[in-house]
Protein backbone atom coordinates (compact mmCIF):
# COMPACT_ATOMS: atom_id res chain seq x y z
CA UNK A 1 0.00 0.00 0.00
CA UNK A 2 2.96 2.27 1.15
CA UNK A 3 4.66 1.58 -1.84
CA UNK A 4 1.48 2.30 -4.44
CA UNK A 5 1.14 5.61 -2.80
CA UNK A 6 4.95 6.86 -3.17
CA UNK A 7 4.66 5.33 -6.91
CA UNK A 8 1.71 7.27 -7.74
CA UNK A 9 3.30 10.19 -5.59
CA UNK A 10 6.12 10.06 -8.02
CA UNK A 11 4.25 9.39 -11.05
CA UNK A 12 1.89 13.07 -9.77
CA UNK A 13 5.39 14.55 -9.66
CA UNK A 14 6.78 13.17 -13.32
CA UNK A 15 3.99 15.54 -14.44
CA UNK A 16 1.87 13.19 -17.00
CA UNK A 17 0.51 13.48 -20.64
CA UNK A 18 -3.18 14.76 -20.54
CA UNK A 19 -4.12 11.15 -21.85
CA UNK A 20 -2.40 9.32 -19.18
CA UNK A 21 -3.55 11.87 -16.02
CA UNK A 22 -7.02 11.86 -17.68
CA UNK A 23 -7.24 8.50 -17.71
CA UNK A 24 -6.07 7.78 -14.53
CA UNK A 25 -9.23 10.23 -13.31
CA UNK A 26 -11.45 8.14 -15.14
CA UNK A 27 -11.02 5.73 -13.39
CA UNK A 28 -12.01 7.17 -10.50
CA UNK A 29 -15.57 7.79 -11.64
CA UNK A 30 -17.32 4.60 -11.50
CA UNK A 31 -20.32 5.57 -13.29
CA UNK A 32 -18.15 6.25 -16.33
CA UNK A 33 -15.93 3.31 -15.44
CA UNK A 34 -19.10 0.85 -15.17
CA UNK A 35 -20.44 1.98 -18.37
CA UNK A 36 -17.49 1.64 -20.42
CA UNK A 37 -17.19 -1.90 -18.99
CA UNK A 38 -21.18 -2.30 -20.39
CA UNK A 39 -20.57 -0.67 -23.54
CA UNK A 40 -17.93 -2.67 -23.41
CA UNK A 41 -18.87 -5.98 -23.25
CA UNK A 42 -22.32 -4.88 -25.71
CA UNK A 43 -19.74 -3.55 -28.47
CA UNK A 44 -17.98 -7.30 -27.96
CA UNK A 45 -21.65 -9.46 -27.38
CA UNK A 46 -22.48 -7.19 -30.85
CA UNK A 47 -19.46 -8.25 -32.91
CA UNK A 48 -18.99 -11.43 -31.91
CA UNK A 49 -22.56 -12.47 -30.53
CA UNK A 50 -24.03 -13.52 -34.11
CA UNK A 51 -21.41 -15.66 -35.30
CA UNK A 52 -21.40 -18.12 -32.12
CA UNK A 53 -25.60 -18.70 -32.46
CA UNK A 54 -26.82 -21.54 -34.15
CA UNK A 55 -29.13 -19.31 -36.11
CA UNK A 56 -29.16 -16.45 -38.41
CA UNK A 57 -30.80 -12.92 -38.67
CA UNK A 58 -32.05 -13.43 -42.18
CA UNK A 59 -33.62 -17.56 -42.23
CA UNK A 60 -37.45 -17.32 -41.12
CA UNK A 61 -38.88 -20.74 -39.24
CA UNK A 62 -42.47 -20.84 -39.54
CA UNK A 63 -42.66 -23.28 -37.15
CA UNK A 64 -41.37 -21.03 -34.32
CA UNK A 65 -43.01 -17.58 -34.76
CA UNK A 66 -43.54 -15.29 -31.99
CA UNK A 67 -41.68 -18.10 -29.72
CA UNK A 68 -41.16 -16.36 -25.73
CA UNK A 69 -37.27 -16.09 -24.74
CA UNK A 70 -36.21 -19.05 -23.74
CA UNK A 71 -33.51 -21.42 -22.75
CA UNK A 72 -35.16 -24.75 -23.97
CA UNK A 73 -35.48 -23.22 -27.55
CA UNK A 74 -32.45 -21.68 -28.05
CA UNK A 75 -34.10 -18.65 -28.84
CA UNK A 76 -32.81 -16.48 -25.90
CA UNK A 77 -34.66 -13.28 -27.17
CA UNK A 78 -37.28 -15.23 -28.80
CA UNK A 79 -38.46 -15.22 -32.27
CA UNK A 80 -40.29 -12.45 -34.63
CA UNK A 81 -43.63 -12.93 -36.68
CA UNK A 82 -41.71 -14.66 -38.92
CA UNK A 83 -39.81 -17.04 -36.68
CA UNK A 84 -36.53 -15.14 -37.00
CA UNK A 85 -34.16 -15.39 -34.09
CA UNK A 86 -34.42 -11.93 -32.36
CA UNK A 87 -30.95 -12.91 -30.47
CA UNK A 88 -29.54 -12.66 -33.57
CA UNK A 89 -31.29 -10.05 -34.86
CA UNK A 90 -30.80 -7.87 -32.11
CA UNK A 91 -27.50 -7.92 -31.94
CA UNK A 92 -26.76 -7.72 -35.48
CA UNK A 93 -28.57 -4.60 -35.36
CA UNK A 94 -26.36 -3.73 -32.57
CA UNK A 95 -23.70 -3.58 -35.47
CA UNK A 96 -25.42 -1.41 -37.52
CA UNK A 97 -26.69 1.28 -34.71
CA UNK A 98 -23.05 1.67 -33.62
CA UNK A 99 -21.42 1.60 -36.71
CA UNK A 100 -23.68 4.17 -37.73
CA UNK A 101 -22.98 6.10 -34.62
CA UNK A 102 -19.70 5.82 -34.56
CA UNK A 103 -18.52 6.11 -37.86
CA UNK A 104 -20.77 9.39 -38.52
CA UNK A 105 -19.95 10.74 -35.37
CA UNK A 106 -16.26 10.74 -35.90
CA UNK A 107 -16.80 12.26 -39.39
CA UNK A 108 -19.07 14.96 -38.15
CA UNK A 109 -16.54 15.46 -35.35
CA UNK A 110 -13.73 15.90 -37.96
CA UNK A 111 -15.61 18.41 -40.30
CA UNK A 112 -16.98 20.50 -37.50
CA UNK A 113 -14.61 20.82 -35.61
CA UNK A 114 -12.19 22.17 -38.28
CA UNK A 115 -14.41 24.05 -40.10
CA UNK A 116 -16.57 25.71 -36.67
CA UNK A 117 -12.78 26.50 -34.97
CA UNK A 118 -11.68 27.78 -38.50
CA UNK A 119 -14.07 30.25 -39.13
CA UNK A 120 -14.59 31.26 -35.49
CA UNK A 121 -10.80 32.07 -35.54
CA UNK A 122 -10.56 33.96 -38.09
CA UNK A 123 -13.69 35.94 -37.53
CA UNK A 124 -14.86 39.02 -39.64
CA UNK A 125 -16.21 38.49 -43.27
CA UNK A 126 -14.70 34.82 -43.23
CA UNK A 127 -16.51 34.14 -40.45
CA UNK A 128 -19.80 35.45 -41.86
CA UNK A 129 -19.30 33.59 -45.07
CA UNK A 130 -18.51 29.91 -43.70
CA UNK A 131 -21.12 30.21 -41.18
CA UNK A 132 -24.19 31.22 -43.78
CA UNK A 133 -23.08 28.32 -45.84
CA UNK A 134 -24.04 26.58 -42.67
CA UNK A 135 -27.34 28.44 -42.32
CA UNK A 136 -28.04 27.59 -46.07
CA UNK A 137 -27.07 23.58 -45.61
CA UNK A 138 -29.38 23.83 -42.10
CA UNK A 139 -32.22 25.40 -44.32
CA UNK A 140 -32.36 22.51 -46.68
CA UNK A 141 -35.25 20.24 -45.46
CA UNK A 142 -33.00 16.81 -44.54
CA UNK A 143 -35.77 14.45 -45.69
CA UNK A 144 -35.65 16.02 -49.04
CA UNK A 145 -31.80 16.05 -48.95
CA UNK A 146 -32.16 12.32 -48.00
CA UNK A 147 -35.00 11.47 -50.67
CA UNK A 148 -32.99 13.18 -53.32
CA UNK A 149 -29.80 11.15 -52.69
CA UNK A 150 -31.27 7.80 -52.25
CA UNK A 151 -32.99 8.18 -55.61
CA UNK A 152 -29.39 9.12 -57.48
CA UNK A 153 -27.75 6.28 -55.74
CA UNK A 154 -30.12 4.08 -54.66
CA UNK A 155 -29.84 2.89 -51.36
CA UNK A 156 -26.77 1.60 -49.26
CA UNK A 157 -25.30 1.62 -46.05
CA UNK A 158 -22.53 3.68 -47.10
CA UNK A 159 -25.21 6.46 -48.25
CA UNK A 160 -26.69 6.18 -44.68
CA UNK A 161 -23.65 7.37 -43.07
CA UNK A 162 -22.96 10.50 -45.70
CA UNK A 163 -26.44 11.57 -45.47
CA UNK A 164 -26.71 11.73 -41.39
CA UNK A 165 -23.25 13.07 -41.35
CA UNK A 166 -23.92 15.77 -43.92
CA UNK A 167 -26.66 17.52 -41.21
CA UNK A 168 -24.57 16.60 -38.21
CA UNK A 169 -21.89 18.67 -38.59
CA UNK A 170 -23.77 21.75 -39.04
CA UNK A 171 -24.53 21.83 -35.23
CA UNK A 172 -20.61 20.68 -34.20
CA UNK A 173 -19.40 23.55 -36.11
CA UNK A 174 -21.65 26.30 -34.70
CA UNK A 175 -20.83 25.12 -31.17
CA UNK A 176 -17.47 25.04 -31.98
CA UNK A 177 -17.65 28.73 -33.39
CA UNK A 178 -19.10 29.65 -30.42
CA UNK A 179 -16.61 28.35 -28.18
CA UNK A 180 -13.64 29.34 -30.56
CA UNK A 181 -15.01 32.96 -30.30
CA UNK A 182 -14.78 32.93 -26.45
CA UNK A 183 -11.49 30.96 -26.14
CA UNK A 184 -9.79 33.36 -28.83
CA UNK A 185 -10.29 36.32 -26.76
CA UNK A 186 -7.87 34.87 -24.18
CA UNK A 187 -4.48 36.92 -23.13
CA UNK A 188 -2.78 32.89 -23.84
CA UNK A 189 -3.94 33.31 -27.82
CA UNK A 190 -2.18 36.80 -27.77
CA UNK A 191 0.63 35.76 -25.98
CA UNK A 192 1.16 32.89 -28.58
CA UNK A 193 0.70 35.36 -31.69
CA UNK A 194 3.41 37.41 -29.53
CA UNK A 195 5.90 34.16 -29.84
CA UNK A 196 5.10 34.65 -33.80
CA UNK A 197 2.52 31.67 -33.59
CA UNK A 198 0.85 31.19 -37.23
CA UNK A 199 -2.69 30.85 -37.80
CA UNK A 200 -2.81 26.97 -38.21
CA UNK A 201 -0.47 26.86 -35.39
CA UNK A 202 -2.63 28.44 -33.74
CA UNK A 203 -5.83 26.54 -34.14
CA UNK A 204 -4.11 23.22 -33.73
CA UNK A 205 -2.19 24.22 -30.67
CA UNK A 206 -3.68 26.10 -28.71
CA UNK A 207 -7.60 26.42 -29.48
CA UNK A 208 -8.41 22.84 -30.26
CA UNK A 209 -7.26 21.40 -27.05
CA UNK A 210 -9.21 23.53 -24.90
CA UNK A 211 -12.59 22.76 -27.30
CA UNK A 212 -11.70 19.01 -26.16
CA UNK A 213 -13.86 19.02 -22.77
CA UNK A 214 -17.02 20.17 -24.92
CA UNK A 215 -16.61 18.68 -27.91
CA UNK A 216 -16.23 15.22 -25.93
CA UNK A 217 -19.46 15.58 -24.38
CA UNK A 218 -21.36 16.97 -27.41
CA UNK A 219 -19.82 13.85 -29.11
CA UNK A 220 -21.38 11.29 -26.55
CA UNK A 221 -24.61 13.59 -27.29
CA UNK A 222 -24.43 13.42 -30.52
CA UNK A 223 -23.56 9.56 -31.03
CA UNK A 224 -27.51 8.13 -29.45
CA UNK A 225 -28.56 11.05 -31.39
CA UNK A 226 -27.60 9.75 -34.66
CA UNK A 227 -28.31 6.07 -33.67
CA UNK A 228 -32.08 7.73 -33.14
CA UNK A 229 -32.11 9.63 -36.39
CA UNK A 230 -31.22 6.46 -38.27
CA UNK A 231 -33.92 4.46 -37.00
CA UNK A 232 -36.26 7.03 -37.96
CA UNK A 233 -34.83 7.42 -41.51
CA UNK A 234 -35.06 2.96 -41.44
CA UNK A 235 -38.34 3.84 -40.11
CA UNK A 236 -39.18 5.87 -43.43
CA UNK A 237 -37.46 2.68 -45.64
CA UNK A 238 -34.84 5.11 -46.37
CA UNK A 239 -32.23 3.30 -43.57
CA UNK A 240 -31.73 0.01 -43.11
CA UNK A 241 -33.74 -2.28 -45.37
CA UNK A 242 -34.98 -5.85 -44.17
CA UNK A 243 -33.90 -8.84 -44.04
CA UNK A 244 -31.05 -6.63 -42.23
CA UNK A 245 -31.56 -4.54 -39.27
CA UNK A 246 -30.73 -1.80 -36.52
CA UNK A 247 -32.04 -1.56 -33.25
CA UNK A 248 -34.22 1.35 -34.26
CA UNK A 249 -35.96 -0.58 -37.01
CA UNK A 250 -36.43 -3.51 -34.33
CA UNK A 251 -37.96 -1.15 -31.79
CA UNK A 252 -40.24 0.21 -34.46
CA UNK A 253 -41.12 -3.88 -35.41
CA UNK A 254 -41.57 -4.22 -32.04
CA UNK A 255 -44.36 -1.76 -31.37
CA UNK A 256 -46.72 -2.67 -34.09
CA UNK A 257 -46.47 -6.44 -32.45
CA UNK A 258 -46.61 -5.00 -28.23
CA UNK A 259 -49.50 -6.73 -27.52
CA UNK A 260 -48.62 -10.15 -29.00
CA UNK A 261 -44.92 -10.28 -28.51
CA UNK A 262 -43.55 -7.33 -25.86
CA UNK A 263 -40.41 -9.26 -25.88
CA UNK A 264 -39.83 -7.88 -29.64
CA UNK A 265 -39.99 -4.17 -28.54
CA UNK A 266 -38.80 -4.66 -24.73
CA UNK A 267 -35.51 -6.47 -25.61
CA UNK A 268 -34.16 -4.07 -28.37
CA UNK A 269 -35.15 -0.98 -26.54
CA UNK A 270 -33.10 -2.78 -23.10
CA UNK A 271 -30.11 -2.50 -25.58
CA UNK A 272 -30.35 0.48 -27.16
CA UNK A 273 -31.23 2.53 -23.44
CA UNK A 274 -28.64 1.24 -22.16
CA UNK A 275 -25.83 2.00 -24.92
CA UNK A 276 -27.34 5.73 -24.98
CA UNK A 277 -26.89 5.77 -20.91
CA UNK A 278 -23.36 4.59 -21.28
CA UNK A 279 -22.31 6.93 -23.80
CA UNK A 280 -23.76 9.86 -21.66
CA UNK A 281 -21.96 8.44 -18.82
CA UNK A 282 -18.93 8.00 -20.19
CA UNK A 283 -19.00 11.93 -22.05
CA UNK A 284 -19.66 13.24 -18.39
CA UNK A 285 -17.01 11.56 -16.88
CA UNK A 286 -14.96 12.50 -19.68
CA UNK A 287 -15.40 15.97 -19.21
CA UNK A 288 -14.43 15.77 -15.91
CA UNK A 289 -11.34 14.12 -16.51
CA UNK A 290 -10.06 16.31 -19.72
CA UNK A 291 -10.51 19.46 -17.01
CA UNK A 292 -6.81 20.07 -16.37
CA UNK A 293 -8.05 22.24 -13.47
CA UNK A 294 -9.53 19.65 -11.82
CA UNK A 295 -6.44 17.03 -10.90
CA UNK B 1 26.14 51.36 -33.14
CA UNK B 2 25.06 55.10 -33.46
CA UNK B 3 21.32 54.37 -34.89
CA UNK B 4 18.84 53.39 -32.62
CA UNK B 5 17.57 49.85 -31.95
CA UNK B 6 13.79 50.98 -32.36
CA UNK B 7 12.77 53.99 -34.32
CA UNK B 8 9.84 55.45 -33.70
CA UNK B 9 8.50 58.68 -36.46
CA UNK B 10 4.73 60.08 -35.95
CA UNK B 11 3.18 56.97 -34.98
CA UNK B 12 -0.54 57.50 -35.20
CA UNK B 13 -3.17 55.05 -34.27
CA UNK B 14 -7.08 54.88 -34.83
CA UNK B 15 -9.95 53.13 -34.13
CA UNK B 16 -12.81 52.85 -36.38
CA UNK B 17 -15.93 52.10 -34.54
CA UNK B 18 -19.61 51.86 -36.37
CA UNK B 19 -20.64 55.29 -35.37
CA UNK B 20 -16.98 57.22 -34.69
CA UNK B 21 -13.14 57.24 -35.08
CA UNK B 22 -11.43 57.14 -32.03
CA UNK B 23 -8.01 58.20 -31.77
CA UNK B 24 -5.84 56.30 -29.54
CA UNK B 25 -2.43 57.56 -30.18
CA UNK B 26 -1.55 60.41 -32.19
CA UNK B 27 1.68 61.65 -33.19
CA UNK B 28 4.47 59.75 -31.33
CA UNK B 29 7.88 59.32 -31.87
CA UNK B 30 10.56 58.14 -29.47
CA UNK B 31 13.84 56.05 -29.85
CA UNK B 32 15.20 52.94 -28.01
CA UNK B 33 18.59 51.87 -27.72
CA UNK B 34 20.21 48.71 -27.67
CA UNK B 35 20.28 47.35 -23.91
CA UNK B 36 17.82 50.82 -22.92
CA UNK B 37 15.16 50.20 -20.09
CA UNK B 38 12.32 53.17 -21.62
CA UNK B 39 9.33 53.10 -19.37
CA UNK B 40 6.06 54.60 -21.03
CA UNK B 41 3.83 55.90 -18.49
CA UNK B 42 0.24 56.98 -18.59
CA UNK B 43 -3.35 56.34 -16.98
CA UNK B 44 -6.06 53.95 -18.02
CA UNK B 45 -6.89 54.54 -22.06
CA UNK B 46 -3.77 56.72 -22.32
CA UNK B 47 -3.06 54.56 -25.35
CA UNK B 48 0.20 52.85 -24.37
CA UNK B 49 -0.59 49.38 -24.40
CA UNK B 50 -2.12 50.41 -28.23
CA UNK B 51 1.10 51.46 -28.87
CA UNK B 52 3.55 48.47 -28.47
CA UNK B 53 0.91 46.15 -29.96
CA UNK B 54 0.61 48.79 -32.92
CA UNK B 55 4.33 48.22 -33.31
CA UNK B 56 4.35 44.68 -33.44
CA UNK B 57 1.46 44.56 -35.84
CA UNK B 58 -1.41 42.57 -32.89
CA UNK B 59 -4.13 45.30 -33.28
CA UNK B 60 -7.86 44.86 -33.34
CA UNK B 61 -9.04 44.67 -37.07
CA UNK B 62 -10.73 47.61 -36.82
CA UNK B 63 -7.08 49.77 -36.18
CA UNK B 64 -5.73 51.84 -38.49
CA UNK B 65 -1.87 52.84 -38.27
CA UNK B 66 -0.04 54.62 -39.36
CA UNK B 67 4.06 56.44 -39.39
CA UNK B 68 7.34 54.29 -39.46
CA UNK B 69 8.38 52.24 -36.59
CA UNK B 70 12.17 51.05 -37.99
CA UNK B 71 14.02 48.09 -36.67
CA UNK B 72 17.24 48.19 -36.97
CA UNK B 73 19.00 45.43 -38.47
CA UNK B 74 21.15 43.41 -36.53
CA UNK B 75 24.13 40.52 -38.57
CA UNK B 76 23.07 39.87 -42.51
CA UNK B 77 19.77 41.12 -41.82
CA UNK B 78 18.54 44.34 -43.13
CA UNK B 79 16.30 47.20 -41.35
CA UNK B 80 12.69 46.02 -40.75
CA UNK B 81 9.76 48.41 -41.24
CA UNK B 82 7.33 47.13 -38.87
CA UNK B 83 4.58 49.13 -39.56
CA UNK B 84 4.46 48.04 -43.37
CA UNK B 85 6.26 44.58 -42.89
CA UNK B 86 4.49 41.43 -44.36
CA UNK B 87 2.69 39.43 -41.48
CA UNK B 88 5.18 36.17 -42.49
CA UNK B 89 8.07 38.79 -41.44
CA UNK B 90 6.65 40.06 -38.85
CA UNK B 91 5.90 36.10 -37.53
CA UNK B 92 9.20 36.08 -37.44
CA UNK B 93 10.05 39.28 -35.13
CA UNK B 94 8.02 38.33 -33.00
CA UNK B 95 9.08 36.30 -30.15
CA UNK B 96 12.49 35.98 -31.56
CA UNK B 97 13.91 39.92 -31.65
CA UNK B 98 10.76 41.54 -30.02
CA UNK B 99 9.39 39.46 -27.41
CA UNK B 100 6.59 40.36 -24.67
CA UNK B 101 5.01 39.68 -21.17
CA UNK B 102 1.43 40.29 -20.71
CA UNK B 103 0.19 41.94 -17.50
CA UNK B 104 -1.96 38.65 -16.12
CA UNK B 105 0.30 35.66 -15.93
CA UNK B 106 -2.75 33.47 -14.45
CA UNK B 107 -4.47 34.08 -18.48
CA UNK B 108 -1.15 34.35 -20.79
CA UNK B 109 -0.07 30.46 -20.51
CA UNK B 110 -2.44 28.17 -22.46
CA UNK B 111 -4.23 25.69 -19.73
CA UNK B 112 -4.35 22.70 -21.49
CA UNK B 113 -0.71 22.97 -22.71
CA UNK B 114 2.34 21.78 -20.20
CA UNK B 115 4.93 24.03 -19.85
CA UNK B 116 7.73 22.34 -21.29
CA UNK B 117 5.04 22.16 -24.37
CA UNK B 118 4.85 25.77 -25.01
CA UNK B 119 8.46 26.97 -24.15
CA UNK B 120 9.38 24.11 -26.26
CA UNK B 121 7.38 25.37 -29.28
CA UNK B 122 8.69 28.86 -29.50
CA UNK B 123 12.56 27.94 -29.20
CA UNK B 124 11.86 25.18 -32.09
CA UNK B 125 9.98 27.55 -34.28
CA UNK B 126 12.30 30.25 -33.83
CA UNK B 127 15.69 29.22 -33.29
CA UNK B 128 15.29 25.77 -35.10
CA UNK B 129 16.48 23.47 -32.31
CA UNK B 130 15.43 19.84 -31.91
CA UNK B 131 13.19 18.68 -29.23
CA UNK B 132 15.52 17.56 -27.04
CA UNK B 133 17.74 20.77 -27.39
CA UNK B 134 14.78 22.83 -26.72
CA UNK B 135 13.85 20.76 -24.16
CA UNK B 136 17.17 21.74 -22.21
CA UNK B 137 17.19 25.60 -23.22
CA UNK B 138 13.67 25.68 -21.51
CA UNK B 139 15.44 24.05 -18.78
CA UNK B 140 18.35 26.60 -18.12
CA UNK B 141 15.91 29.03 -18.72
CA UNK B 142 13.41 28.22 -16.03
CA UNK B 143 16.68 27.79 -13.77
CA UNK B 144 17.52 31.23 -14.96
CA UNK B 145 14.32 32.58 -13.63
CA UNK B 146 15.02 30.76 -10.53
CA UNK B 147 12.17 28.31 -10.64
CA UNK B 148 13.50 25.41 -8.31
CA UNK B 149 13.28 21.91 -10.00
CA UNK B 150 13.22 23.21 -13.47
CA UNK B 151 13.40 19.77 -14.60
CA UNK B 152 10.47 18.35 -13.00
CA UNK B 153 8.63 21.41 -12.89
CA UNK B 154 8.61 21.89 -16.82
CA UNK B 155 6.14 19.29 -16.78
CA UNK B 156 3.57 20.83 -15.11
CA UNK B 157 0.15 22.19 -16.12
CA UNK B 158 -0.17 26.42 -15.80
CA UNK B 159 -2.44 25.87 -12.65
CA UNK B 160 0.18 24.26 -10.36
CA UNK B 161 2.40 27.11 -10.26
CA UNK B 162 1.37 30.25 -8.20
CA UNK B 163 0.99 33.51 -10.24
CA UNK B 164 4.54 35.17 -9.28
CA UNK B 165 5.78 31.50 -10.72
CA UNK B 166 3.67 32.13 -13.49
CA UNK B 167 5.43 35.50 -14.53
CA UNK B 168 8.78 33.85 -14.20
CA UNK B 169 7.67 31.17 -16.52
CA UNK B 170 6.19 33.67 -18.70
CA UNK B 171 9.87 36.11 -18.52
CA UNK B 172 11.91 32.59 -19.13
CA UNK B 173 9.79 32.38 -22.26
CA UNK B 174 10.38 35.47 -23.44
CA UNK B 175 13.56 35.79 -22.63
CA UNK B 176 14.23 32.00 -24.15
CA UNK B 177 14.79 33.45 -27.98
CA UNK B 178 16.79 36.27 -26.47
CA UNK B 179 15.22 38.96 -28.34
CA UNK B 180 16.95 42.40 -28.83
CA UNK B 181 13.42 43.90 -27.49
CA UNK B 182 11.45 42.90 -23.96
CA UNK B 183 8.17 44.63 -24.15
CA UNK B 184 6.60 44.22 -20.46
CA UNK B 185 2.96 45.78 -20.47
CA UNK B 186 2.13 46.00 -16.61
CA UNK B 187 4.14 42.71 -15.52
CA UNK B 188 4.21 43.18 -12.21
CA UNK B 189 0.17 44.93 -12.01
CA UNK B 190 -1.42 41.31 -11.14
CA UNK B 191 0.87 40.41 -8.44
CA UNK B 192 1.67 40.73 -4.62
CA UNK B 193 3.81 43.89 -3.64
CA UNK B 194 6.12 41.81 -2.24
CA UNK B 195 6.67 39.40 -5.54
CA UNK B 196 6.48 42.92 -7.39
CA UNK B 197 10.03 43.63 -6.83
CA UNK B 198 11.56 40.22 -6.97
CA UNK B 199 9.81 39.81 -10.69
CA UNK B 200 11.29 43.64 -11.63
CA UNK B 201 14.90 42.26 -10.61
CA UNK B 202 14.91 39.03 -12.17
CA UNK B 203 13.99 40.85 -15.26
CA UNK B 204 16.97 43.45 -14.50
CA UNK B 205 18.88 40.83 -14.07
CA UNK B 206 18.14 39.15 -16.81
CA UNK B 207 18.34 41.64 -19.29
CA UNK B 208 21.58 42.95 -18.02
CA UNK B 209 22.79 39.63 -19.20
CA UNK B 210 21.57 39.27 -22.61
CA UNK B 211 22.06 42.92 -23.63
CA UNK B 212 18.02 43.19 -24.40
CA UNK B 213 16.19 46.74 -24.57
CA UNK B 214 12.81 46.90 -22.38
CA UNK B 215 9.75 49.02 -22.66
CA UNK B 216 7.59 48.97 -19.69
CA UNK B 217 4.28 50.09 -19.27
CA UNK B 218 3.30 50.94 -16.49
CA UNK B 219 1.08 53.79 -14.48
CA UNK B 220 3.35 52.88 -11.62
CA UNK B 221 5.75 55.64 -11.35
CA UNK B 222 7.55 53.91 -8.31
CA UNK B 223 8.87 50.10 -10.93
CA UNK B 224 9.60 53.11 -13.56
CA UNK B 225 12.18 55.13 -11.60
CA UNK B 226 13.67 51.65 -10.59
CA UNK B 227 14.07 50.38 -13.92
CA UNK B 228 13.99 52.94 -16.25
CA UNK B 229 16.29 55.26 -17.60
CA UNK B 230 14.18 57.69 -19.77
CA UNK B 231 10.25 57.31 -19.51
CA UNK B 232 7.42 58.78 -22.02
CA UNK B 233 4.60 59.95 -20.33
CA UNK B 234 1.22 60.03 -22.11
CA UNK B 235 -2.09 60.99 -21.57
CA UNK B 236 -4.72 60.55 -23.95
CA UNK B 237 -2.98 59.06 -27.43
CA UNK B 238 -0.24 62.44 -26.61
CA UNK B 239 3.16 62.34 -25.39
CA UNK B 240 2.84 64.67 -22.31
CA UNK B 241 6.78 64.45 -21.79
CA UNK B 242 9.67 62.74 -22.90
CA UNK B 243 12.73 62.94 -20.87
CA UNK B 244 15.94 60.88 -18.45
CA UNK B 245 14.36 59.78 -15.65
CA UNK B 246 15.90 62.35 -13.57
CA UNK B 247 14.36 65.04 -15.05
CA UNK B 248 10.79 63.85 -14.76
CA UNK B 249 10.87 63.11 -10.98
CA UNK B 250 12.92 66.33 -10.34
CA UNK B 251 11.74 68.56 -12.28
CA UNK B 252 9.09 67.52 -14.47
CA UNK B 253 7.98 70.12 -17.34
CA UNK B 254 4.41 69.06 -17.67
CA UNK B 255 1.17 69.42 -15.25
CA UNK B 256 0.15 66.54 -16.06
CA UNK B 257 3.58 64.95 -14.80
CA UNK B 258 3.46 66.40 -11.70
CA UNK B 259 -0.04 65.52 -11.00
CA UNK B 260 0.62 61.97 -11.21
CA UNK B 261 3.88 62.32 -8.99
CA UNK B 262 1.17 63.86 -6.54
CA UNK B 263 -1.25 61.30 -7.03
CA UNK B 264 1.71 59.31 -5.43
CA UNK B 265 0.44 58.57 -1.74
CA UNK B 266 2.84 59.82 1.43
CA UNK B 267 2.33 58.91 4.99
CA UNK B 268 2.42 62.27 6.25
CA UNK B 269 3.02 63.46 10.08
Amino acid sequence: MISRKRDSLENAARGNSLGRDAWRRLKANRAAMASLVLLGLITLAVVVGPWLSPFNYYSQDYDAIWTAPSWASGHFFGTDAVGRDLFVRTLNGGRISLMVGIVTTFVSLIIGVTYGATSGYLGGRTDNLMMRIVDILYSLPFMFFVILLVVFFGRNLLLLFAAIGAVSWLDMARIVRGQTLSIKQQPYIEAARMAGAGTPGIIARHIVPNLLGLVVVYVTLTIPQVILFESFLSYLGLGVQPPATSWGALINDGTSEMSVAPWLLIIPSIFLAVTLFCFNFIGDGLRDALDPKDR
Amino acid sequence: MSRPLLEVRNLKIDFETHDAVVDAVHALDFTLERGEALGIVGESGSGKSQTVLGLIGLLAPNAKISGTATLTGSGKQGDIELLSAKPRILRKVRGARIAMIFQDPMTALNPHLKISTQMIEVLRAHRGMGRREAMQAAIDMLEAVRIPEAARRIKYYPHQFSGGMRQRVMIAMALSCEPEILIADEPTTALDVTVQAEILDLIDELRARTHTALILITHDLGVIAGQCSRALVMRRGDLVEHGPIEQIFRAPEAQYTRDLLAAIPRLEG
